[in-house]
């Protein structure tokens, strides 16, 4: 008995080792690249640090970036527009194409392949494909409206358009969100169809009031991972159009990139970084918010369930 | 005479009567109204890419014809060497490769040791240690880029393709969760009958559990590869030195031209993307699988 408690205790000890041993590469690497980091950025933000010389200037670079730097604000603007346009219209026609391929279609895998295609091809190459289909004289998109008898517009040199042209091209990727809700999609179990068939609800009843409540976790996980992601968006902007015209297209990384990488403003930099965190997890925390009032979780209602039985 | 000729008619009639109270005319219409909707997307997503390839083998004239020339005639496949050696395409190709390979190593190797220790180990701190790798999962990278970018410029590495993957033999968050999450699933008693017959732990993982995780393995390796292979933010930070640029990085250097000569541009970018198409369409299961997986699951 003793020699038995002895063993379980060695084993334990051991574990307790192991566990820690396997671990170890991504906690010396989260305290290397990340936590580390995220406190040095916070004290940079503080300084005017710039690879040379560097000076404790308190909040003022965050006072800057309110008064003087009038792009910060802008730019901002520009990436919550942006985000704001994209963010619902991939969830709209993700779930829309999902619906639609969850109708007991023909050549399933076939559909999904080509929707998930351009998902997969992301970077730079689709990116100049783009620029190349929206050249306003010889571009594909331009050409073919002509064809109507359409004047295209000039996609990405006009300032009213060019962003909208951005949101569209990140359309084009709607693949990989369509992918996860048509997994979800499938998930959900007929019964619940049949159910609410026997209560004679039509489709769309059945839509809103079965399918739409059961996806709602998988769409909130897309929702905050979308914004997220949107408010990130450097790529397309800064090889499509550089941020014009007339910054139009000036997204807050752009300017965050420039300001450190090209004039060196280290320090301003990191305050801008902050900024833009402190705005991410506001925004997800309105998400969270607002999710706790229509996301509907399975689990935790049957438990409810279960507990009110007993 | 009449009755003979009307009579197959009216039995078609019914036929088509019966086939109708079958499918209601309201499935019927939405039926077509889905497959007309489907392809209508799958032309608008297909038809840029049809048409950059067949841009690609087209001189600049064939370019700004209409109606598009879809098979271009004369078909100017000599656009990919001469596009391919206007530039150090080889070596580009090499750093892409080295830095995609070293980082699937870096990530599948990371993933599984740190995934078994959260999924299979018990020891105290791993669930509050989880849960802080889990908000990490939501950190925006921004807020690490700068002081990452002045470790590795102490480190002399800026201008050197090392920052670019060496960080993947930590883990990352996103691999390292879908890791535990297939683990996790697996059955306890595999471990235990292998401690009894004498397994160290390492031992467990090597033998028991990595041969069930293939799948996850799988999906880091593709998705890591996908990902390093389109960077082109990090590679813009760290390297100043065009013969270190990778393919994503170099494709940039056409912007200048792209207005002269369309075919060599598309040449170019669609040799750059032909490696992920390729594994695409072998790997299609796993990707699938393992995006499915991470999205509803997670």
């Amino acid at each position: 008995m003793i020699s038995f408690r002895k063993l379980r205790i060695r084993q334990s000890t051991q574990e307790e080792w192991a566990g820690w041993l396997f671990a170890s590469p991504w906690i010396i690497g989260f305290a290397i690249f990340t936590l580390g980091p995220m406190l040095f950025s916070l004290a940079m933000s503080l300084t005017n640090y710039d690879l040379f010389t560097w000076k404790w200037v308190g909040l003022l670079n965050y006072e800057r970036m309110f008064t003087i730097d009038d792009l910060v604000l802008r730019s901002l603007g520009v990436t919550l527009r942006y985000a704001l346009l994209s963010v619902p219209l991939h969830l709209l026609c993700g779930f829309c194409l999902a619906l639609m391929l969850n109708q007991k279609i023909r050549g399933l895998s076939i559909w999904r392949t080509v929707f998930y295609l351009p998902s997969v091809l992301s970077g730079v190459s689709v990116i100049v494909l783009w620029v190349l289909v929206l050249n306003p004289e010889f571009g594909l998109l331009n050409s073919i409206l002509a064809n109507f008898g359409i004047k295209g517009p000039n996609w990405l040199g006009d300032p009213n358009i060019a962003l909208y042209s951005l949101v569209m091209m990140s359309l084009w990727g709607v693949g990989s969100s369509m992918l996860i809700y048509l997994a979800g999609l499938q998930g959900i179990s007929s019964e619940l169809y049949d159910a609410a068939k026997v209560d004679g609800a039509n489709d769309l009843q059945q839509l809103f009031n079965v399918t739409i409540p059961m996806m709602s976790p998988v769409i909130f996980f897309n929702l905050v991972l979308g914004i997220i992601g949107s408010l990130q968006t450097f790529d397309t902007a800064f090889i499509a159009t550089g941020g014009g015209p007339a910054y139009s297209t000036y997204f807050y990384m752009l300017h965050l990139f420039s300001k450190a990488f090209l004039e060196l403003k280290m320090g301003y930099a990191s305050a801008m970084a902050w900024l833009l965190f402190i705005v991410i997890m506001l925004l997800t925390l309105v998400v969270f918010r607002f999710g706790a009032a229509w996301v509907f979780y399975e689990e935790t209602f049957k438990k409810d369930k279960k507990a009110k039985g007993a | 005479m009449a009755a003979s000729t009307t009579q197959p008619d009216s039995s078609s009639w019914q036929r088509l009567f019966r086939y109708l109270r079958r499918n209601s005319i309201q499935n019927t219409l939405k039926m077509g109204f889905i497959y007309f909707m489907l392809t209508l997307t799958a032309l608008v997503i297909s038809i840029p890419l049809v048409w950059m390839v067949s841009t690609s083998f087209k001189e600049s004239s064939q370019v700004f014809t209409w109606p598009i020339e879809w098979l271009p005639n004369p078909f100017r496949w000599q656009n990919y060497p001469e596009a391919l050696t206007s530039r150090p395409f080889g070596t580009w190709t090499l750093n892409s490769i080295t830095i995609a390979a070293m980082s699937v190593l870096g990530h599948c190797l990371s993933a599984t040791l740190v995934g078994f220790a959260f999924a299979r180990l018990r020891w105290r701190g791993r669930d509050v240690l989880f849960l802080v790798m889990l908000s990490a999962l939501m950190l925006p990278q921004e807020v690490t880029l700068i002081p990452q970018f002045l470790i590795f410029r102490q480190l002399g590495w800026v201008n050197s393709l090392l920052p670019l993957f060496v960080p993947t033999f930590f883990g990352g968050a996103f691999n390292i969760f879908i890791m535990r999450q297939f683990m996790v699933m697996l059955p306890r008693e595999l471990d235990d009958a292998a401690r009894i017959d004498g397994c160290n732990y390492f031992q467990i993982l090597t033998y028991i559990i990595a041969p069930q995780v293939f799948p996850a393995v799988g999906f880091i390796a593709i998705n890591t590869f996908r990902n390093r292979w389109n960077d082109f933010f990090h590679p813009l930070i760290y390297l100043n030195d065009p013969k270190l640029f990778t393919l994503a990085l170099g494709l940039r250097t056409f912007r200048g031209e792209y207005a002269i000569e369309w075919g060599y541009l598309m040449a170019a970018s669609l040799a750059v993307i032909l490696p992920v198409l390729v594994m695409f369409f072998f790997t299609q299961r796993y990707f699938i699988q393992g995006m499915v997986f991470t999205g509803v699951k997670g």
